[in-house]
C-alpha cells in the first residue's frame, strides 16, 4: 500500500472544516490561519501529485486506492487519477489556495475599508472547504456512485455560500436557480447511471459501480444511443452548456469572490469532466452517434456567450458570460472526439479555471473598494491597483488566446480539431475570438486605463500582500503553460489516448 | 564561423530584447538611464548576431539549398510534435538585415525623442505626454524646456518586447511561431499606440488597431488550421515540397471553386490584410498615428507592417501552387494582386489631402505596401522582397525624420508658449531647412527614395522593378494603376517636403524650431545611407549602361529561396521611361503647386471626400459596429437569453406552483387531509365515543362481555376455519 495521497487530498478539507467549526466564532484570525494552512497543504499535495505524474511519465490510472464501502451493492471507495484529472486536481488546489488568500481581506473600521470575508469567516471557510472536498472527490473518484456522492456534496454548499454571503440584491434568486438547475441535471444523469449499473449486471452478472469495469460492460449500441444524451447533458448543465447555462452567470454575480472563483474556476469543470468521464468514456458509441448535436450546442454556446458578454456593463456578468463561451470551447473540443480537440479541451479546462479565478479575484478586489462593478462607473484602476491591473490584463490575454499564454495552447488545438471534424463550425466559432478580444479590450480600457471617476478618488486602498500572492500564483500558471506547453500537454495526451482507445481509435 | 555555430546563434537572436523587457519590468524601471542601457545593449546584441548571420549567409555558396535550420518539439499534437524551429534562408537573411538595423536605430533614437537628460516636468504624470519643465538660467530668466517622458523605462520595456516579436517572426521556420511573433507584435502595437493612456484618442486608437488586425488574425488562424489539417505540418520546408504543393493545388476546397492551396493562401493573406493595413482593413494604421510617438508610429508603420508582407512572401509557394512563370495567375494570386494594386492607388489619393505630417506617411506606407502585395500577386517575388527592404529603410528614415521635425516644432511651441499650435500640422511649418539642416537633408533623401528619384535612390530601383515586372509579364491594368499611384506618391511627397522645409516659416513656432540632439540625428544619417545604397545591390543585369557594372547580387541571393530560381527579367524601355516620368513629374508638380502656398485655404487638394478618408470609419461604424451591438444587445442578450431561455425557466416556477396548488386544493386537502387524515381521527373519536357506555367499571358486566366475545369469536373460528 502506497501513501494514500488521494484520500488525504479528498478528506483533508472535511477534517479542516470540522476543526474550524470547533473554534470559537470570534477567533477569526485563527480560523483563517487554519484555512490557509489547510489550503497550502492541499496545494502542495496536489502539486506533488501533478509533479509525480508528469516526471514519472505515467499513463493510465495511477495512485489507485480501493476501500470497501457497501460491498453488497458493489459500491467501493475507489480513487485514482489519469492524465485528464491530474491537472484538474492541481487546479482545485490552486483555486482553493488563492480563494482563501483573497478571502482573508482587510478590515479597517476607521477608514471604512472592508475587503474579503469579514462576516462569519468560520462558517464561510467551513462550507467552502466542504465544497472543495466534494470537488476533489469527483476528480479522483473511479466509482460512479462515489462520483455522484461527491458531486452532490460539491453542489450543496454553493446554495448556502451564495444565499448567506452573496450580493444582497440577487443572492436568493441566484442560489435557488443554481441549485435547481444542478440538482435537476444531476438527477437526470443519476437515472442514466443507475440504468447503466443495472444493465451491466444483466450483461455480465457483476454488481459494481466501478467505472474502469464499466468501460467494458458491453453496453449495446442501441442502449448507448438512448442513454448518452441524458447522461451527457445532465452533467453538462454544470459545465454551462447552452441553453442550460443561465444559472451560471447569475450565480457568479451573486456569489462572494472566493465562491465565484470556485464556481467558474472549478465547479464548471466538474460538469464538463463528469460529462466526459461518464458520458463519453462509458458510452462511446452513443458519443459518436450524438457528437454532432453536442458540437452544435457547444458551437452556439461559444458565440452566444461572447455576444452577450460583449454588451454587459457589469464586470461580473461579463466574465460570467465569457465563461459560458469558454466552457463552450471545452465542450466543443470534447465533442470533436479527435485527438487535437480533446487535448485542447483538457488544457482549456485548466487554463480557463485559473483565468476566471484570476478575473473574479481582481473583480472582487475592485468591488470591495469601489462598491460598484459597473464598467462605466469604474476607471483609473491601473494607477490605483497596478498589480491587480497587470493580473487582469494577463487574464485578458489568456482569454483572447494570445500566444505565449495558456489560452493559446488550449484554443489552437481545439480549432485544429474542430476544423478536422467540421470546418464550417470552426469558422463560426472563430467569431468568438474577435468578440472576446473586443469586450476584454474595452473593459481593460475603461476600468484600468480610463479616467478615475471623482467619487472613487482616494477610496481605492491598496491590495494586501496575500492578494498579490494570489494574483501572482494564478498568472504564473498561465504564463508557464503558455511558454512551456510540455509541462501539461503530454500529460493530458495520455488521458486522451485512453479516451481514443475507448472510442475505437477514432 | 561554422555552419553549426551560426545555426545556434539564430536561436539567440530574439532573446536579448525579451531579456531586456523582463529586466526592465522587474528591476530597472526606477532607473531611467539603466533601463535604456539595458534595452540598447540588448538591441545591439541582437543586431550583432543578425549581422554575423547575414554575413555567413551571404558568404555561403548555394545558401538557398543549405539554410541554417534547427528545431525542437514544443506543442505535441497527435504523433508528431508541433516543432518550433529557426530557419535562415536567403529571404529571412535579407529581412533580418533590415530588421536588425531599423530596430537598433529606433532604440537609439528613442533616447533623444523621450528627452533623456532633460528635467522632469512640472505637472507631468504617467499616461500623458510630457508638458515641459520650467528652468531658471544663470540670469534668473525662466524658460520652458522639454521634459523627460514620465514612463521612460516602460517605453523601452515595450519596444524590447516588440523587438522580440519581430525577431521571432523572422527567424521562425514554421507558421506557428510566426503567428506567435505576429501576435506579440499586435499586442505591443496596442500597448504602444495606447502608451499615453490618459489620452482618450490614444486609448481608442489602440483598441481599434488591435481589433482590426485581430479580424485578420482570426482568418489567418483558420488558414493555419486548414493547412495543418490538410498537410499535418506547419513547417515551411515540409509544406513547400513539390508533392505537398501539388496535392494542395489539385484538391478542391469546396469554396468558390478554389483549390485547397488557394483557399489556405487567401485565408492567410487576410491576416496580412489586417497586419499590413491593406484595403479594406486599412483603417487602423492612420489612427495609430494618434498614438504618442513617431517612434511607436514608426515601429508599427515601417517595421511591423512589413511583417504582414513578409508572411505573404513566405507563403508565395502556396499562393502560386499550380502557377508557372509567365502563365495565367491563379485565382488566389489574382485576389492578392487586385487588393495590392487597389490599395496602392486608393491610399495614395488619401495621402494627398492629409495635413498631419505623420498621417501622410501612414497613408504612404499603406500605398507602398500595396505595391509589394501587388508584386507578390503577379509573381514578381524578387521585386516584392526588394521593395520591402528598400521601403523599410527609407520609410523608417521618413518616420524618424518626421519625429525629429515634430520634436523641433515642439521646441518652438515651448518657446512661444502658444500650445494651440499643432506641431504636427504641416501648414504650421515651412522653412525648416535652415533650422534643422540634418533633418532636412536626410528627409529629402528619404522623400526622394519614396518618390523613386531616378538612379540614385533605392526606391527607384525597387519600384522600377515592380513596374517592369508588371509590364513585361503583360499585367497592363496593374502596371497602369501602379504607375498612377507612383506619380501621386512623388506628388504628395514633394508636397510634404515643400510645406515642411521649403519657403519661409509660416508660424512663429516654426521660426523657433531647433535641430534635435545627436541621438536622433545619427540614426537618420545611418538610415539615409541605406536609403541610397541599398538600391545598388539590385540593379537589373540588362539595364542600359549601369546593368552589369555592379552584379545583381540581390536577385542572385534572394532568388535562391525558391525551389526554382526566377528568370532574369527582359529589359523594356516603356516601364523605365514611365518610372522616370512619374517620379520626376510628380516631384516637379508637387514643388510647383506648393512652392508658395501660404495657408491651408490655398490648398486645392483639401477635398472633403479624401480628407475624410472616403468615410470608411463612418461606414464601418454604421454597417458593422452598430449592427453588432444591436445584435448582441437586443437579439441575443435581451430577447434570446432574458426572454426566451429565462422566460421558459421562469414558467417552471409558476407552473410548478400551479401543479402544487392544484394538488393541494383538489387532492391533498379534500382527499388526503379531510378523508384520510382528519377522517381517521374523526373515526377513532366516533368509535371511542360510542364505545364509552360499556366502560361501566362493574366487573360482572366485563366478565359477561368477555364471555360473549369469547363464544362469538370461538364459534366463528370453529365454523369458518376448522369446519
Amino acid at each position: 500500500m502506497n501513501f494514500p495521497i488521494l484520500s488525504i487530498i479528498t478528506f483533508l478539507p472535511f477534517v479542516a472544516a470540522v476543526i474550524m467549526l470547533m473554534v470559537p466564532a470570534d477567533r477569526k484570525t485563527e480560523v483563517r490561519g487554519i484555512a490557509l494552512a489547510t489550503a497550502s497543504m492541499e496545494l502542495l499535495l496536489s502539486g506533488w501529485l501533478y509533479f509525480q505524474y508528469l516526471t514519472g511519465h505515467m499513463t493510465g490510472y495511477q495512485f489507485i486506492e480501493t476501500y470497501k464501502w457497501l460491498p453488497a451493492l458493489g459500491i467501493s471507495l475507489k480513487f485514482g487519477v489519469d492524465g485528464m484529472s491530474t491537472p484538474l486536481v492541481l487546479l482545485t488546489g490552486i483555486v482553493m489556495f488563492t480563494g482563501v488568500l483573497i478571502s482573508w481581506g482587510v478590515y479597517d473600521e476607521e477608514h471604512h475599508i472592508s475587503a474579503g470575508i469579514q462576516d462569519r469567516p468560520r462558517e464561510f471557510f467551513a462550507f467552502l472547504f466542504l465544497l472543495a472536498g466534494g470537488v476533489f472527490g469527483v476528480f479522483v473518484s473511479l466509482d460512479l456512485f462515489m462520483l455522484f456522492f461527491f458531486y452532490e456534496i460539491a453542489v450543496f454548499p454553493m446554495y448556502l455560500l451564495i444565499a448567506i454571503w452573496g450580493w444582497v440584491k440577487t443572492r436568493e434568486y441566484a442560489a435557488m436557480k443554481l441549485t435547481l438547475y444542478l440538482f435537476i441535471g444531476s438527477v437526470v444523469a443519476l437515472v442514466g447511471a443507475l440504468v447503466m449499473y443495472w444493465t451491466q449486471y444483466q450483461n455480465t452478472g457483476v454488481l459494481s459501480f466501478d467505472m474502469i469495469q464499466m468501460e467494458s460492460a458491453g453496453f449495446s449500441a442501441a442502449f448507448q444511443y438512448a442513454w448518452f444524451l441524458p447522461v451527457f447533458f445532465g452533467f453538462a448543465v454544470l459545465g454551462g452548456i447552452w441553453p442550460f447555462h443561465n444559472w451560471s452567470p447569475d450565480g457568479h454575480v451573486a456569489a462572494p469572490t472566493a465562491v465565484s472563483m470556485f464556481h467558474a474556476g472549478v465547479l464548471m469543470k466538474l460538469g464538463a469532466f463528469a460529462a466526459l468521464r461518464v458520458g463519453i468514456m462509458l458510452l462511446p458509441e452513443g458519443a459518436k452517434q450524438w457528437s454532432w448535436l453536442v458540437m452544435a450546442f457547444a458551437g452556439v454556446a461559444v458565440v452566444y456567450g461572447a455576444y452577450i458578454a460583449f454588451v454587459q456593463t457589469d464586470l461580473k456578468y461579463m466574465i460570467g458570460f465569457s465563461s459560458v463561451s469558454h466552457m463552450g470551447l471545452v465542450v466543443l473540443g470534447v465533442s470533436t472526439l479527435n485527438h487535437d480537440g480533446l487535448v485542447g479541451a483538457g488544457v482549456q479546462m485548466f487554463s480557463h479555471g485559473v483565468m476566471t479565478a484570476l478575473f473574479f479575484a481582481v473583480t472582487g478586489m475592485i468591488y470591495d473598494r469601489s462598491h460598484t462593478r459597473q464598467i462605466p462607473e469604474l476607471g483609473g484602476m491601473m494607477k490605483a491597483l497596478p498589480f491587480a491591473g497587470i493580473g487582469f490584463i494577463i487574464g485578458g490575454l489568456v482569454s483572447m488566446g494570445m500566444p505565449g499564454f495558456s489560452g493559446f495552447v488550449a484554443e489552437f488545438p481545439i480549432f485544429m480539431g474542430v476544423w478536422g471534424r467540421q470546418w464550417m463550425l470552426a469558422v463560426v466559432a472563430s467569431i468568438s475570438i474577435i468578440i472576446t478580444a473586443a469586450y476584454i479590450m474595452i473593459a481593460i480600457r475603461r476600468v484600468f486605463f480610463g479616467p478615475m471617476p471623482e467619487k472613487l478618488e482616494g477610496h481605492i486602498s491598496p491590495i494586501t500582500t496575500l492578494d498579490k500572492v494570489a494574483i501572482f500564483t494564478l498568472s504564473s500558471c498561465m504564463v508557464i503553460i503558455g511558454i512551456f506547453p510540455a509541462v501539461m500537454v503530454p500529460m493530458v495526451e495520455t488521458g486522451v489516448k485512453h479516451i481514443l482507445d475507448l472510442l475505437g481509435g477514432a | 564561423m561554422t555552419h553549426e555555430f551560426v545555426t545556434n546563434l539564430v536561436w539567440l537572436v530574439p532573446l536579448p530584447p525579451l531579456l531586456a523587457f523582463a529586466l526592465i519590468v522587474l528591476f530597472t524601471n526606477k532607473n531611467k538611464a539603466l533601463s535604456h542601457t539595458v534595452a540598447i545593449s540588448a538591441a545591439f546584441l541582437s543586431w550583432l548576431g543578425s549581422m554575423i548571420i547575414f554575413w555567413s549567409a551571404v558568404t555561403t555558396e548555394h545558401f538557398g539549398k543549405e539554410p541554417f535550420a534547427l528545431s525542437i518539439p514544443w506543442l505535441p499534437t497527435g504523433d508528431t510534435w508541433l516543432r518550433v524551429g529557426v530557419l535562415i534562408d536567403p529571404l529571412s537573411a535579407a529581412v533580418l538585415f533590415f530588421v536588425a538595423w531599423t530596430i537598433l536605430m529606433i532604440f537609439v533614437y528613442s533616447v533623444g525623442y523621450h528627452n533623456f537628460g532633460q528635467p522632469a516636468g512640472d505637472h507631468d504624470h504617467a499616461g500623458l505626454p510630457p508638458h515641459g519643465a520650467t528652468v531658471t538660467d544663470e540670469h534668473g530668466h525662466k524658460h520652458t524646456v522639454l521634459s523627460i517622458e514620465p514612463m521612460y523605462s516602460r517605453f523601452f520595456a515595450f519596444i524590447g518586447l516588440f523587438a522580440f516579436g519581430m525577431y521571432t517572426l523572422v527567424v521562425s521556420d514554421n507558421l506557428l511561431t510566426l503567428f506567435v511573433g505576429w501576435e506579440i507584435m499586435g499586442l505591443c502595437s496596442y500597448l504602444l499606440i495606447g502608451f499615453w493612456f490618459a489620452k482618450p484618442s490614444a486609448r481608442a486608437a489602440g483598441v481599434k488597431a488591435f481589433m482590426t488586425t485581430r479580424i485578420g488574425d482570426v482568418f489567418m488562424l483558420l488558414g493555419i488550421s486548414f493547412l495543418y489539417y490538410a498537410t499535418g505540418t506547419l513547417t515551411y520546408r515540409e509544406i513547400f515540397t513539390e508533392e505537398t504543393l501539388h496535392v494542395l493545388a489539385t484538391v478542391p476546397s469546396g469554396v468558390f471553386g478554389l483549390s485547397a492551396a488557394g483557399l489556405i493562401a487567401i485565408l492567410l493573406f487576410i491576416g496580412t490584410i489586417g497586419k499590413s493595413a491593406q484595403f479594406p482593413l486599412h483603417v487602423w494604421l492612420p489612427d495609430a498615428m494618434e498614438g504618442p510617438t513617431p517612434v511607436s508610429a514608426m515601429i508599427h508603420a515601417a517595421t511591423m507592417v512589413s511583417a504582414g508582407v513578409y508572411a505573404t512572401i513566405r507563403m508565395f509557394p502556396l499562393l502560386s501552387a499550380g502557377w508557372h512563370e509567365g502563365g495565367p495567375l491563379t485565382a488566389a494570386m489574382t485576389v492578392v494582386a487586385f487588393i495590392g494594386a487597389f490599395t496602392a492607388i486608393f491610399a495614395a489619393t488619401i495621402a494627398v489631402a492629409q495635413n498631419d505630417i505623420k498621417r501622410v506617411l501612414a497613408y504612404s506606407t499603406i500605398s507602398q505596401l500595396g505595391f509589394m502585395i501587388a508584386a507578390i500577386g503577379m509573381g514578381a517575388y524578387i521585386a516584392a522582397v526588394f521593395h520591402l527592404i528598400t521601403h523599410a529603410f527609407f520609410k523608417a528614415l521618413l518616420f524618424l525624420g518626421s519625429g525629429s521635425v515634430i520634436h523641433g516644432m515642439e521646441h518652438g511651441v515651448y518657446h512661444t508658449g502658444n500650445h494651440k499650435v499643432d506641431p504636427q500640422d504641416m501648414f504650421n511649418m515651412g522653412g525648416l531647412r535652415k533650422k534643422m539642416p540634418i533633418t532636412f537633408w536626410t528627409f529629402l533623401i528619404g522623400g526622394f527614395a519614396l518618390s523613386g528619384f531616378p538612379l540614385i535612390t533605392a526606391g527607384f530601383w525597387s519600384k522600377d522593378e515592380i513596374l517592369a515586372d508588371a509590364f513585361v509579364n503583360g499585367h497592363l491594368m496593374i502596371f497602369i494603376t501602379l504607375a498612377i499611384a507612383a506619380f501621386m506618391t512623388a506628388f504628395y511627397t514633394m508636397r510634404q517636403i515643400t510645406l515642411t522645409f521649403l519657403g519661409e516659416p509660416r508660424t512663429k513656432e516654426a521660426e523657433h524650431a531647433q535641430e534635435t540632439p545627436w541621438t536622433m540625428t545619427a540614426p537618420l544619417v545611418v538610415l539615409s545611407f541605406f536609403a541610397v545604397t541599398y538600391g545598388w545591390v539590385g540593379i537589373p543585369e540588362h539595364f542600359p549602361l549601369l546593368g552589369g557594372l555592379v552584379p545583381n547580387w540581390f536577385h542572385e541571393f534572394v532568388g535562391g529561396t525558391l525551389a526554382e530560381h526566377p528568370p532574369v527579367l527582359e529589359f523594356s524601355w516603356i516601364p523605365l521611361l514611365t518610372s522616370l516620368v512619374v517620379a520626376l513629374g510628380g516631384l516637379g508638380l508637387g514643388w510647383f503647386v506648393y512652392r508658395d502656398v501660404k495657408s491651408q485655404a490655398e490648398d486645392k487638394f483639401q477635398i472633403p471626400l479624401l480628407k475624410n478618408k472616403y468615410y470608411f470609419d463612418e461606414a464601418y461604424d454604421f454597417l458593422i459596429i452598430q449592427p453588432l451591438i444591436w445584435f448582441s444587445e437586443v437579439f441575443v442578450s435581451k430577447w434570446m437569453d432574458k426572454s426566451v431561455i429565462d422566460g421558459i425557466l421562469h414558467l417552471f416556477g409558476p407552473a410548478t406552483g400551479g401543479i402544487g396548488s392544484t394538488i393541494r386544493n383538489y387532492f391533498d386537502v379534500p382527499v388526503v387531509n379531510r378523508f384520510f387524515g382528519d377522517g381517521s381521527a374523526d373515526a377513532t373519536y366516533w368509535i371511542g365515543k360510542n364505545l364509552r357506555p360499556i366502560q361501566t367499571g362493574r366487573i360482572q358486566q366485563y366478565l359477561i362481555l368477555s364471555m360473549v366475545v369469547l363464544f362469538v369469536v370461538g364459534g366463528l373460528v370453529y365454523f369458518l376455519l376448522l369446519a
